[in-house]
């Protein structure tokens, strides 16, 4: 028994903000100090708070460290570890006058509800025993020895879980349609290829907490009659796949996996793909494509995946989130997750917090929960007071909730219903500096880079879509480019082959629809209003101004002159908009209009 | 997009040859096995010549144009040699709004190459990515893996000149 426990956050995020180092310290001090059969470190997944990582928490006090850096490590030891002492500067901030101890105590923490992240930043992702030892695999030994596959699919079905991926189609149906396909052959395949820009859940998932994965792939495989698994990962996170690789062998190793599964008859097999980079592979088709070895461009449905799938086989696809929530509903039972969420959308749901918001990271919370909760509570609100503008969700399939619709609460319906989606979970707050113009040619432009360029209606229109927003934000812009542009999103969506087209216009609708004084300002007046596109920018010196004359001297244009020790003047005529004025000016006489 | 074959010679060995024609031939009968395929032979040559390209049609008795079409489909294989320090630009939506862009910007500046491109001595190449998942750091670049955040374009000089 270890009488103290040191988690260090092994996820991405604290690991390329150098938390390998912190581990190798910790073992070190720890040994030097004669404590190594007292206490334990232990490297662990994803605990949420990205923002302050690289993050250690010390149990049993369960004290959260926050920016650990190497030099601490000795004072943790000497002071906490050895001498039982907080160490309290280093301890996690609420806010000025509040100094909590423990990370469970935290609005961060206390507003979420955890299921699809239950075991993240609890246990070792490495180690099997840790995930057994918290009811893990617990929920596949009582499908193989007490349910029989309809059973397994109607309690789905009744829990009402429905997709994590995006759409939000009803998960048990899914089920229901890839079990009564009759086939020797069958696939249940997981879409690890999360592409969204700013969504990171599904990494955290694999990498805190691989198992929870696996078994639901087992159990998933037991209620559809299939007996390969394959796992689509992006190549882009080598620690998840990493892990996965470790539990896969690990769960062999105890009979988990491969043939005759707890001496109950089933065989079950995984096989991990990786892809290579290409945001259509999301697609459930493309993806399917890609494992083929083929070049990932969708294909037409029907026929639907449970019908004719992976290798022309009935395929069961389901996102890793999805999947994280199986095993608990098999154990706590469909009621209790029914409980949770609202009327059409039962459970949690996890968000990647990103953008201009103080706590960075992953959040899980019941559906229903209000925007501003999550928001203000948990994200702790938008940094330097500056104000809320907009809220995205859904990446480039999605759409803004503005700041006028902060206190809807969400879930899949209501998002739709104001224009955006649930997507697979990145949640990007914008605050009054953001453009939301340029927002939307962002994700446009990333749309047109990863069309597949299959069909054109998303190939060539997204193109032009892009081509009116470029227009716009150059300053060149007319009033019925905005009616040319709304007919053209509504055609797209209405043409396009698959869901990367048929979403692409959507962050343009919402924005034109949310924000359309911005586009008459870029249009009209040729202005940015959040002094963004460079462009539409024009620089002005104010009475700030002391004559020193670095700007005269740093302009790469010759724009600017003046007479020294009098305010100086840029000819807008000439001005490039390069800002290099701006950024070198010390007394901040140089404002964006 | 244009694709344009390497500009550099190629200069693979008999010993890469092999350790690729060994993986081919011990896998050909995994179905899909052509990107496992691809990602081996970057793995190995560091990039995806002609050459290589036919190696794998061959071994795998596949069309070359096949081989090549996948192969320019996905934005991680590349038909050019990567320079001797990667130089990677997070564009994800949350480094993005950080100011992400005027960074890369200023990377290409200072370069004077663009994103995708390798200078000229072979030094340093550019690329613009997906998001890596340290948003909490945003905007961050690597180079050569080592990871940068909150940078700001007045940080790059600095950040190139430990590389020269």
């Amino acid at each position: 028994m270890f009488r103290s426990q040191v988690l260090v956050c092994g996820g991405t995020g604290c690991t390329s903000n150098h938390s390998r180092e912190l581990i190798v310290e910790f073992e070190n001090k720890i040994k030097e100090y004669n404590l190594d059969k007292d206490v334990q470190v232990v490297r662990t997944g994803c605990f949420g708070l990205c923002a302050v990582g690289p993050v250690v928490i010390v149990y049993p006090e369960g004290a959260f460290y926050c920016h650990v850096q190497v030099d601490d490590v000795k004072e943790i030891v000497e002071e906490h570890l050895i001498k039982g002492r907080l160490v309290g500067r280093l301890l996690y901030k609420e806010s000025e006058i509040t100094n909590v101890t423990a990370l469970s105590d935290t609005n961060f923490i206390k507003k979420q509800t955890r299921i699809a992240l239950k075991n993240c930043g609890v246990i070792n992702p490495e180690e099997i025993d840790e995930y057994i030892a918290y009811d893990g695999y617990q929920a596949l030994i009582k499908v193989l020895t007490t349910m029989k596959p309809q059973d397994v699919i109607d309690v789905i079905k009744e829990s009402g879980l429905r997709g994590r991926g995006g759409g939000g189609f009803p998960t048990g149906m899914k089920w229901q349609f890839a079990a009564n396909s009759i086939n020797d052959t069958k696939y249940v395949c997981v879409n690890a290829d999360e592409g969204d820009p700013g969504a990171f859940m599904d990494r955290s998932i694999l990498e805190g907490d691989p198992h929870s994965l696996l078994e639901a792939m087992i159990i998933a495989g037991y209620a559809i009659g299939s007996h390969q698994g394959y796992i689509y990962i992006r190549a882009e996170y080598p620690i998840a796949v990493k892990r996965l690789g470790v539990a896969i062998a690990q769960a062999k190793e105890y009979g988990l996996l491969g043939k005759n599964i707890l001496d109950c008859g089933f065989d079950f097999d995984v096989e991990i793909r990786l892809g290579a980079g290409a945001f259509v592979c999301g697609e459930e088709t493309a993806l399917m494509t890609s494992i083929e070895g083929h070049r990932g461009e969708p294909r037409p449905r029907p026929p639907f995946p449970a019908v004719k799938g992976l290798f022309g086989k009935p395929t069961l696809l389901n996102n890793v989130e999805t999947y994280a929530n199986i095993a608990q509903i098999i154990l706590n039972g469909a009621d209790w997750f029914k409980n949770i969420g609202t009327e059409k959308s039962k459970g949690t749901k996890v968000f990647a917090l990103g953008g201009k918001i103080t706590n960075t990271g992953l959040v899980e919370i019941p559906m229903g929960t209000t925007l501003r909760e999550v928001v203000e509570d948990i994200g702790g609100g938008i940094p330097n007071g500056k104000k809320f503008k907009a809220a995205q969700t859904g990446g480039p399939s999605g759409g803004c909730i503005p700041a006028s619709l902060i206190d809807i609460p969400i879930d899949y319906d209501n998002l739709i219903s104001i224009g955006s989606m649930m997507g697979s979970g990145g949640l990007i707050v914008m605050d009054e500096d953001t453009c939301m113009v340029d927002i939307a040619k962002f994700f446009l432009e990333f749309t047109v880079d990863e069309s597949c360029g299959k069909c054109t209606p998303c190939r060539i229109g997204n193109k032009r879509l892009l081509e009116l927003l470029e227009k716009i934000t150059s300053g060149n812009g007319e009033l019925k480019d905005l009616d040319e542009m709304e007919e053209l999103c509504h055609y797209i969506k209405e043409n396009s082959l698959c869901g990367l087209g048929q979403t692409a216009p959507n962050p343009v609708l919402s924005t034109m629809r949310y924000f359309r004084d911005e586009y008459i300002s870029h249009i009209v007046d040729k202005k940015c209003p959040a002094g963004v596109c460079r462009k539409l920018v024009k620089y002005v010196i104010t009475d700030k101004c002391v004559g020193c004359s670095l700007c005269s001297r740093k302009c790469p244009a010759n724009a600017i002159s003046g007479k020294l020790k009098e305010k100086f003047m840029i000819d807008t005529t000439k001005c490039i908009k390069c800002g290099v004025c701006y950024e070198n000016c010390k007394f901040g006489a140089i404002v964006k209009e | 997009m244009i694709i344009k074959g390497s500009t550099v010679a190629f200069t693979g060995t008999k010993e890469q040859e092999a350790e690729l024609r060994e993986f081919l031939k011990a896998n050909r009968e995994v179905s899909g096995v052509l990107m496992p395929a691809l990602q081996k032979a970057q793995g190995i040559y560091g990039y995806l010549p002609e050459e290589v390209q036919k190696i794998i049609a061959e071994e795998l008795d596949i069309p070359l144009a096949e081989v090549f079409g996948t192969a320019t489909f996905y934005s991680q294989f590349t038909l050019n040699p990567k320079g001797k320090n990667e130089i990677a630009v997070c564009l994800g939506t949350a480094c993005y709004v950080k100011g992400s862009g005027e960074v890369l910007a200023k990377i290409e500046e200072e370069l004077g190459i663009h994103a995708g491109e390798c200078t000229s001595d072979g030094k340093f190449s550019i690329s613009a990515t997906r998001c890596i998942g340290c948003c909490g750091l945003a905007p961050v670049l690597t180079v050569n893996g080592d990871v940068y955040g909150k940078v700001v374009p007045e940080d790059v000089k600095g950040i190139l000149e430990k590389y020269q």
